[in-house]
């Protein structure tokens, strides 16, 4: 408003005088184009709270239905109109955990290798590679997965996983079952190649953020590159590496194309990791067309609901952290 | 062991796993890649841009789907792109300590990272559920939704990176603050809101999820936006899941183009960057 008002007040100081026409024009042709801008400014915070309105007005029904059950049940029968949201939940959380074990360490190794090992002619080419391997898109992925990937990690890697850690206490049973090379573990493990770039490219910036000084004093004072790292960096760094593991979590919860080729579409909770199971967006991609019945869609509408809300609140606790270190450093945002 | 010797001990390790984890990234992106060319090289024939999606069990090409893409993508983004330019516009120029503007920008990360099938079931609850039918112009919808938020958030950091002592010297000259917006800060940002426009692009050229409830698919060739619409990702998803070897043919052939169009529009767009900011 103050730029409005300063108009207004050129307006008041400059009366009855040959410029008045040309300094209100002027001024109206500024409030026109700050309006319009504003305007579509404006309609990206009504889209986003469209999605909310849409999806609750839709999942209105089911949710009256099935109340806080709708949550704990594993129940999902369109025949007979029973829906809960448990097991595409359980799939949804257990896959992006799962991709979050394995991705993470790699990004940080990523991240690593490009802020301090690589010499300065190949630091480009590295972080490129990585950024193209998030550019491919999703169904992408899912085909790979599924015509590529999920043969061989039948034929070679599930085996030995049954055979070396089948048969531990407690864990063993994640790793047992048929090597059918779909199912939860391996939509996990393509989810985690997934958000690797993502999570890499955030853990690298934030190690960019470290002042060359502190750096410098540590290896000044004889560190090796880990102790480095390990002890100044990533303390430094911290609250900005959780931040992009968040991120990446966010990307694994709604990933949709890739998990639905690949983890088997089945509405089970299983003990083991090898059996197909079901996700949050998988079950959207694959029921939504075929929903018949007013209470199955508006199950559907709420299960998107959930991951809206799942999405938003992992979101929003990323942008926190990320701008805490932004603060930190002084830089507006 | 000494703790010197131990320390060099745990430094070439962990150094090592990095190297092994970098490594293990790059290994999938050249994986993936030599699957695509593997699998799809051998089908990509100049019938596949003249004939349309065959029925199963005969041959055919991809030309309604590409066709049907190009339209969607280009809808997609003369929705998305203009729009996103100007709320980066207000973001950058008018609302930098705004309530309005540090709200936009906050619900812009999120719309940012939404996961797109809910984009996809919000425009289905809007338009095809209000109209009655899939259509192509829900598609488009849909695509811009995932647009906006790139071109927003790409708009506002480039136009900030124009010095505000070039808004100043067209400001003491008289010029008024549109025209110093549209002479002045766009044609410095240019490059940078071009390059937001083609990351937006590349992105949606293989979004699946959002299309799958909106412009569904088509089996022959349509200029009829108001009626489903063909693309190529729903093509890849039907084609790739059928039990027809033709049609995975084909499934694969296409997911060869969309990832060879997508990484080139990225080089393109990463040039224009390096340009942007010298």
């Amino acid at each position: 408003m103050t730029s409005a008002e300063a108009a207004q007040d050129v307006r008041s100081l400059s009366p009855g005088q040959p410029a008045r026409s040309r300094a209100r024009r002027i001024s109206i042709a500024d409030q026109l184009f700050r309006a319009l801008a504003a305007a579509f400014a404006a309609l990206v915070l009504l889209a986003v709270l469209g999605v909310l309105i849409v999806l609750l007005h839709g999942s209105w029904p089911a949710l009256k239905t099935f109340r806080f059950g709708f949550l704990t049940s594993k129940e999902w029968n369109p025949v007979t109109g029973q829906f809960g949201a448990l097991a595409p939940l359980y799939g949804t959380v257990v896959t992006s955990l799962i991709a979050l074990l394995v991705g993470v360490p790699v990004s940080f190794g990523i991240a690593l290798v490009i802020t301090e090992l690589a010499p300065a002619w190949l630091k480009r080419p590295i972080g490129i590679a990585i950024e193209l391997l998030a550019a491919i898109p999703s169904i992408i992925y899912g085909m790979w997965g599924l015509f590529v990937f999920a043969p061989r990690f039948a034929a070679h890697v599930q085996p030995w996983l049954t055979d070396h850690l089948g048969h531990l206490p407690i864990v063993g049973a994640l790793f047992q079952g048929p090597p059918m090379g779909i199912g939860m573990l391996t939509a996990g493990l393509i989810l985690a190649i997934m958000i690797i770039p993502f999570m890499a490219a955030v853990m690298r910036d934030v190690f960019e953020t470290v002042p060359a000084s502190l750096r410098e004093s540590a290896y000044a004072v004889g560190c090796t590159t880990w102790e480095v790292v390990w002890r100044v960096v990533l303390p430094y760094t911290r609250v900005g590496v959780i931040g992009g593991v968040i991120l990446g979590l966010g990307r694994a919860l709604g990933e949709t194309m890739a998990v639905t080729f690949v983890i088997g579409n089945a509405h089970e909770i299983n003990a083991s990791l090898f059996m197909a199971g079901n996700t949050i967006s998988s079950t959207l991609a694959n029921e939504f067309t075929e929903a018949v019945t007013p209470i199955y869609t508006s199950s559907l509408l709420a299960l998107g609901l959930l991951l809206f809300i799942l999405t938003f609140l992992v979101l929003v606790a990323a942008r926190v952290m990320l701008s805490k270190l932004r603060t930190r450093d002084g830089v507006h945002t | 062991m000494t703790l010197h010797a131990r320390r060099r001990i745990v430094n070439h390790v962990a150094l090592s796993l990095s190297i092994l984890a970098t490594a293990f990234g790059l290994f999938w992106l050249g994986w993936l890649l030599w699957t695509l060319l593997d699998n799809g090289l051998s089908w990509i024939t100049p019938r596949l841009f003249i004939e349309s999606t065959p029925p199963p069990g005969s041959q055919g090409g991809l030309a309604n789907a590409l066709f049907g893409s190009a339209i969607l993508t280009i809808a997609g983004v003369a929705i998305g792109a203009p729009a996103g330019v100007l709320a980066g516009t207000y973001l950058a120029e008018f609302g930098r300590t705004s309530r309005l503007g540090a709200a936009v920008r906050f619900v812009n990360d999120i719309l940012l990272s939404a996961p797109s099938i809910i984009v996809g079931v919000f425009v289905y609850a809007l338009i095809v559920l209000k109209t009655g039918h899939f259509s192509g112009w829900a598609g488009a919808v849909a695509l811009a939704l995932i647009v906006l938020p790139v071109v927003v958030r790409t708009t506002e950091n480039m136009m900030r990176l124009v010095p505000d002592s070039l808004r100043e010297a067209a400001a003491a000259l008289g010029a008024p603050m549109w025209k110093i917006t549209l002479r002045v800060v766009y044609r410095s940002a240019l490059p940078g809101i071009m390059t937001g426009v083609l990351l937006g692009t590349a992105r949606i050229s293989g979004e699946t999820a959002p299309l799958l409830f909106t412009a569904l698919n088509n089996q022959f060739w349509s200029t009829d936006m108001t009626r489903p619409f063909p693309n190529l990702p729903t093509v890849i998803f039907q084609f790739a899941m059928s039990p027809y070897e033709d049609w995975q043919h084909l499934a694969w052939a296409a997911a060869l183009l969309i990832t060879a169009s997508i990484l080139a529009i990225n080089i393109v767009a990463r040039i224009l960057l390096r340009r942007a900011r010298p």
